[in-house]
């Protein structure tokens, strides 16, 4: 049963479908038969297991500091800013 | 955090201004940057974003959040100091995956390496940080500036479109692309550890 349902999908077909899954945006059906396909897939389960890790490894990726310069340019542009507002 | 930040801004504030700029700049620049051609101009857009903030923010309603209205000001400034060329949304038609890892029925030919049953280490992300970034740097604009709205700065897909200006179904798109072309990066790099 579960091996018939893996192929009403191919994997091919299945990796396009990774992201309006994760967005909630396939139709109920479309859903269903993905997560059909996933259940029985264990590729297909580790790829979109990958592709959630990829999503918060990116997540990860935070601002570079600013240097103690820019901050104290930053600081003059902002009074220089506010000088100007308030003329 | 924003909305402290940003009442202190409204009273003057010039360290939660440093502190604002501090948390966005890098972002902003790398948004500025995929939308024109000069870094200088990129810089610029920047600059005058930030002008507008000082001057606007009593317009700021809070009606989406700070970073949503932050990021249009971005764009719009970008826009009118020459963005490329509208970039194309009919968006290239790569697969998601290499068409060589399937097998002639479409199935994967080889199984896949599973990341999480690897060691935590692995998994430490402070060690994919420099690869995540220049992968993210070498996106194609339109993924690029997609991807970092979405997944580093965390905006829904509402917002990105509203920054953006563009569709529903071509912010999937190109997220969709983005991540598969992050994932592969990774997936290749996985195996050196």
């Amino acid at each position: 049963m579960l091996a018939l349902r893996r192929r009403d999908l191919e994997c091919r077909q299945a990796v396009e479908l990774v992201t309006d899954y994760l967005e909630g945006a396939l139709s109920r059906r479309e859903r269903r038969r993905f997560e059909a396909h996933v259940r029985a897939c264990p590729n297909c389960r580790a790829y979109l297991e990958q592709i959630r890790m990829t999503i918060r490894l990116t997540g990860a990726v935070e601002p570079e500091d600013l240097t103690a310069e820019a901050r104290q340019e930053l600081g003059e542009l902002y009074r220089r800013w506010r000088s100007e507002q308030a003329e | 955090m924003d909305v402290e930040l940003l009442s202190r801004l409204r009273n003057g504030d010039e360290e939660a201004f440093v502190m604002l700029v501090a948390r966005y700049q890098q972002p902003m620049l790398r948004l500025a940057r995929s939308m024109v051609t000069s870094p200088a101009v990129a810089e610029e857009a920047v600059q005058d974003t930030w002008m507008g903030v000082v001057r606007g923010i009593d317009r700021f309603e809070g009606r989406s959040s700070f970073k949503t209205w932050l990021f249009r000001i971005l764009v719009n400034r970008a826009s009118s100091a020459g963005a490329r060329e509208p970039a194309d949304a009919s968006i290239d038609s790569l697969p998601a995956v290499d068409p060589t890892r399937f097998d002639a029925q479409g199935q994967w030919a080889d199984p896949l390496d599973r990341w999480t049953e690897e060691s935590d280490a692995r998994m430490d992300a402070a060690r994919w940080l420099p690869a995540l970034r220049s992968a993210l740097d070498d996106l194609p604009p339109r993924q690029r500036q997609v991807v970092m709205l979405r997944d580093v700065e965390g905006l829904t897909g509402d917002e990105a479109c509203a920054v953006l200006g563009i569709s529903a179904g071509n912010q999937r798109i190109l997220l969709h692309r983005g991540r598969s072309r992050l994932r592969e990066i990774l997936d290749a790099d996985m195996g050196k550890f």
